[in-house]
């Protein structure tokens, strides 16, 4: 078995040393019943060609992405990441390294960390920003239970435009807790939940731009939240709207979350991304999840260290802010080098082309008789009202070869309002032969 | 005599702290210490968009993020990397965290454009592949438990003990027991164990164990009452030890109304050898970044499937499979018994991949003896040592990992902190510490199954190169140590007393005047 | 002025109807240096043995529990910039809240200098 160092003999020696018989015996504290009494149904092991072929077969049945016209967004987003990000991230040094517990020999995990949380305090500008979250729908669930932390009230609205799948997390991760208040989705970007805001209220979690597309000016919300004592959490599942859209911090959010797959992680059918989470910095000892500080070595060297651990649970166990231990520490680094490589112009150029490739998607879709595009604003993604229902539409033009995009249906089943609307984005990667199509794809489904 | 001074030396030279600065080990300064905002490593056009959709909204807030171009990123970060110790550059042997070799073919196969270039929510039809691989790695998952179902979509160890306690809650409310509010969770456990209880809402009650490093059946059965919820027990502990008495426990709490959760972060002892769900288990999280090889990352991503019993099946999370013929079905709505979402899409794909090459690659053959290569390299260390070290609960053999405590550097001056960052001037990363904490000064030694028997040789003859030393009184050795790493200790207290979590040009002007 | 001990570590130096309340000169050291101390809100009554601080080192938190029933009157507000002063001067400077007893008949259960010194040996 290539992975494993040990021939018979070596085996049979370390026995000897042992002083044991057979391995067997080291299993003595197992009931003998349970011990090695199966024979699993599963293959035994295969040279690296048999199962690298079995793999690619699997993959095979999959339509990639980007083998023609795309238009999926809704949270996850397909950008180009640049060659030397996945070259740097597969480095043994970054891959196989832990959690870096032990400071002076991690220190490049460390120092990346630092540049990372500062990165992410500046795109969302924020004061302060943790070491990663698993992805943001699981990072919202954490700052609604932050907000609570911080506030001691109960109450929580989620707005209509929060992403379906955010707001399920949130709802599950708080189940059996009392107030969380749901709003009815929003695909046309109305939004009342100012009128929602009282005394009791915690916090309220606004997306932007939102699931449908549409960018919301949080600065009124943030007004209306603090008046009642209330904190504003915002959201971004399109990290690269940054890089052209105000900040979430410079509109007066108290804790911002986002998932920054847009930046340097590939779509991997959902999963692993990474969560962003930043906030105030009076809120800091609240904050779930790790954070990496500066400091100096005994001889006065600059260096960084994990800190402020006391609010962690393999410290505080039963008090802890979260069980969050493991983060997305890869993907952060990702992240991290494709924004180096961006910097601030890249990031901005990067964004303009976006909202380019988005506004010439919309002006295609605007000219599909029988179809509305619902925006007046959006970043990169929109929501468009069919004549008909959006998902069988959207499974016939697959078959086509064309991936039209989100039939909101699919997040929210058995709600007739949404059953026509179908959410689509466009990235740098959308071509105008790819719009071209898909346009008229339409025409011709709808004629 | 003549003294030829001419050449290369040849002994080694008393490592100092100047090492830190040479070509091989470089200082590396701050990405906004090099980059600035004219540098960019992307080319992309400056497309007009002065007809703007942003309803006036467009950033006027400084972005303040430096670029690099591509050759200045690449030395940056190979740098810094260089700063890192690794599986891959030596032995790695902390204790519950299972750094095993990261096999390449994972990463090859995780990057294939039919994996990393799909997306979550294209539609289900053209996703058979990816759902091939869910399907799969859930059947290894469950046949190697022997449970009949498996919740993908928990993001790490943590999240699927949330996972796994959350069906448990809803088992309870569906049966009209929702009132038991206790969690039983022996001293031993991982720190995931009661902060997850107390996520929930449960009190949680503390078991402690017996003078063998174990937790007997009566203990358990005195705690149990109808108030209590669930058991969370780690099997094998985090001692090392295999729990003899995990049947009849089981039994007991199954008797009593209530469930077993077990965390399986150590199932990397017994895979292929044992199957929890004939134990009596109702719910394990699998780190697949431990027992399963995906790469650690520096901290994640990892991913952490549950596998769950019969009576907890029904209230899985969403979402989950359904085979209708040759055709997979991805349910993404809960029924009304499911307890809900974990999180936005269908979780750790890209461990998923990774994870199932290796179980390929393995077979079952190959992770029994791997489980039982893992259990042989720890009992061989233990061996080797327990005449210097002390290990607690002696004389029986351990599963994968070696516990061991500080009562061999009682008096000496040297404490478990100082022994292990000695380690890493032998050229190891330092064992797991202070963990568990139900044995004093803990060092717990995991060596996985992928060292060699050399490797393993050459750690042994380090180890009690320096007890002898410790015992010799030659405290300097630890005191000052690490003295060959790129730094020597930091100042956590500095750290935790006036945090600074981010970089600002003003931190660097007091810095230059101090 | 008498001074009392808890089991966990707490002091409680009593004058008249107030006691000022800190952790042992032992505590502060099996702690280590102390980064951050939690007060409690100035007014806030607790009984005797409800969580009322919380300090930390940087290894450890760890919950400071009212030796008394009482009010909080005062905390020491230092502790927020300096939480070293713990660690320098424990029965002193590092004092943590003044509380107003509610009942002082609960200072019996508590330990003298002599029996926590015998506690701690």
């Amino acid at each position: 078995m290539r992975y494993l160092p040990h021939s018979e003999a070596d085996r049979a020696g370390m026995l000897a040393a042992i002083g044991a018989k057979s391995v067997d015996e080291l299993f003595a504290a197992v009931p003998a019943r349970v011990l090695g009494t199966f024979s699993p149904d599963l293959p035994d092991h295969q040279p690296e060609f048999a199962v690298e072929a079995h793999m690619r077969a699997l993959a095979g049945k999959n339509r990639v992405a980007g083998d023609g016209p795309f238009f999926v967004g809704a949270g996850a987003y397909r950008h180009h990441v640049p060659a030397s990000v996945d070259h740097l991230i597969q480095r043994s040094e970054w891959l196989t390294a832990y959690t870096p517990y032990q400071p002076e020999i991690s220190q490049g995990t460390l120092q990346m960390l630092f540049e990372f949380q500062t990165q992410v305090a500046h795109l969302l500008g924020m004061e302060v920003a943790n070491a990663s979250m698993y992805d943001g729908s699981t990072a919202t669930a954490e700052a609604v239970l932050m907000a609570r932390r911080i506030t001691k009230k109960d109450k929580v609205i989620l707005s209509g435009g929060l992403h379906p799948q955010y707001r399920d997390t949130v709802v599950t991760y708080l189940s059996g807790l009392s107030g969380l208040e749901c709003l009815t989705p929003s695909p046309e970007g109305q939004g009342d939940i100012v009128d929602h805001i009282d005394d009791d209220t915690a916090a309220i979690v606004v997306q932007t731009p939102d699931f449908y597309g549409h960018l919301r000016n949080v600065s009124a919300l943030a007004d209306a939240a603090h008046a009642r004592g209330a904190l504003l959490i915002v959201v971004v599942t399109e990290v690269v709207s940054l890089g052209l859209v105000e900040a979430p911090g410079a509109l007066g959010a108290d804790i911002v979350v986002a998932d920054g797959q847009s930046i340097g992680n590939p779509l991997t059918f959902g999963g692993p991304y990474v969560g962003l989470l930043a906030c105030r910095e009076k809120f800091v000892r609240q904050m779930p999840g790790r954070l990496c500080g500066e400091t100096v070595d005994a001889h006065g060297r600059r260096g960084f260290v994990l800190t402020l651990s006391t609010r962690e649970q393999h410290i505080r166990r039963e008090k802890a802010t979260s069980n969050i231990c493991t983060n997305s520490g890869l993907c952060a680094l990702a992240f991290s080098i494709h924004l180096s490589l961006l910097g601030e112009r890249g990031l901005h150029r990067l964004a303009k082309l976006n909202h380019a490739r988005a506004c010439a998607l919309a002006d295609a879709l605007a000219g599909v008789p029988g179809a509305e595009v619902l925006n007046k604003t959006f970043f990169n993604e929109m929501t468009l009202r069919l004549p008909v229902a959006a998902a069988p539409l959207v499974e016939r033009l697959a078959e086509k070869g064309i991936i039209a995009g989100l039939p909101v249906s699919r997040l929210e089943p058995g709600k007739p309002e949404v059953e026509n609307l179908l959410v689509l984005a466009a990235t740098e990667l959308t071509t105008d032969a790819d719009i071209a199509a898909l346009a008229d794809a339409l025409k011709g489904e709808l004629a | 005599m003549s003294m030829n001074t001419q050449g290369r030396p040849t002994a080694p030279q008393a490592a100092s702290a100047a090492a830190a600065g040479s070509a091989l080990l470089p200082e590396e300064p701050l990405l906004f210490e090099i980059g600035d905002h004219d540098h960019s490593g992307v080319d992309l056009p400056d497309v007009d968009v002065s007809d703007d959709r942003l309803g006036g909204l467009r950033r006027q807030s400084p972005l303040d993020l430096p670029g690099l171009t591509e050759p200045e990123a690449m030395r940056h970060y190979v740098r810094l990397s260089r700063r890192n110790y690794s599986i891959d550059s030596g032995m790695y042997p902390l204790g519950s965290c299972t750094m095993k070799h990261n096999p390449r073919l994972n990463e090859k196969m995780a990057r294939l454009a039919g994996f990393a270039d799909v997306h979550p929510l294209q539609p289900v039809s053209t996703v058979q592949g990816a759902l091939g691989v869910i399907d799969e790695l859930a059947r290894w998952l469950m046949e190697l438990t022997n449970t009949v179902a498996v919740a993908m979509s928990p993001k790490a160890g943590a999240h699927g003990e949330l996972c796994g306690m959350m069906a448990i809650r809803a088992a309870h409310d569906a049966k009209g027991q929702g009132h038991r509010n206790i969690v039983l969770v022996p001293e031993s456990a991982h720190g995931t164990n009661p902060a997850t209880a107390a996520f929930l809402g449960y009190t949680v009650k503390s078991i402690d164990a017996n003078e063998n490093g174990t937790v007997d059946v009566e203990a358990v059965k005195a705690a149990l009452s109808d108030d209590v919820a669930a058991i969370m027990l780690t099997n094998p502990n985090t001692c090392g030890l295999f729990e003899p008495q995990v049947i009849e426990i089981a039994q007991a709490v199954h008797e009593a109304g209530a469930y077993f959760y077990c965390d399986g972060a150590n199932f990397n002892a017994i895979m292929g050898v044992v199957r929890p769900g004939d134990l009596g288990i109702d719910a394990m999280h699998i780190n697949l970044h431990k027992t399963f090889s995906t790469p650690h990352g520096g901290g994640g991503p990892g991913a952490g499937p549950v596998v769950l019993s019969e009576a907890l099946a029904p209230y899985a999370p969403v979402p989950f499979l359904r085979r209708d013929g040759d055709k997979l079905e991805l349910i993404e709505h809960a029924g009304a018994e499911s307890f809900g979402r974990l999180t936005a899409f269908h979780g750790q794909m890209g461990m998923y991949v990774r994870a199932l090459t290796y179980m390929l690659s393995h077979g079952a053959d190959g992770l029994a003896q791997a489980a039982r290569d893992a259990v042989l390299n720890a009992n061989y260390i233990k061996a080797k040592l327990r005449d210097v070290m002390s290990a607690p609960f002696n004389g029986q053999p351990v599963m994968h990992e070696a516990l061991f405590d500080d009562t061999f550097l009682k008096g000496t001056g040297v404490t478990t902190l100082d022994f292990a960052k000695a380690m890493i001037d032998e050229g190891f990363h330092p064992m797991t510490m202070y963990f568990p904490l139900v044995v004093h000064g803990a060092m717990l030694i995991e060596p996985t199954e992928s060292e060699s028997l050399q490797t393993l040789d050459v750690f042994i003859a380090a180890m009690r190169d320096l007890v002898q030393d410790a015992k010799a009184g030659n405290v300097e050795r630890f005191t000052s140590a690490p003295r060959r790493a790129p730094l020597s200790r930091l100042d956590e207290t500095r750290a935790a007393r006036q945090p600074r979590l981010k970089w600002t040009p003003l931190d660097n002007s007091r810095e230059a005047a101090e | 002025m008498t001074i009392r001990y808890t089991e966990d570590h707490e002091y409680i130096r009593v004058e008249g109807k107030i006691g000022i309340v800190g952790i042992s000169n032992y505590a502060q050291e099996q702690l280590g240096d102390i980064v951050f101390v939690e007060l409690p809100s100035v007014g806030a009554s607790y009984k005797k043995g409800d969580e009322v601080a919380v300090v930390e080192s940087v290894k450890a938190a760890s919950e400071i529990y009212a030796p008394v029933s009482g009010k909080v009157v005062e905390v020491n507000e230092k502790l927020n910039d300096e939480p070293g002063l713990i660690n320098a001067d424990a029965a002193g400077g590092g004092w943590l809240l003044k509380i107003e007893l509610a009942d002082e008949g609960e200072l019996d259960a508590l330990m003298d200098e002599a029996a926590y010194a015998d506690h701690t040996a």
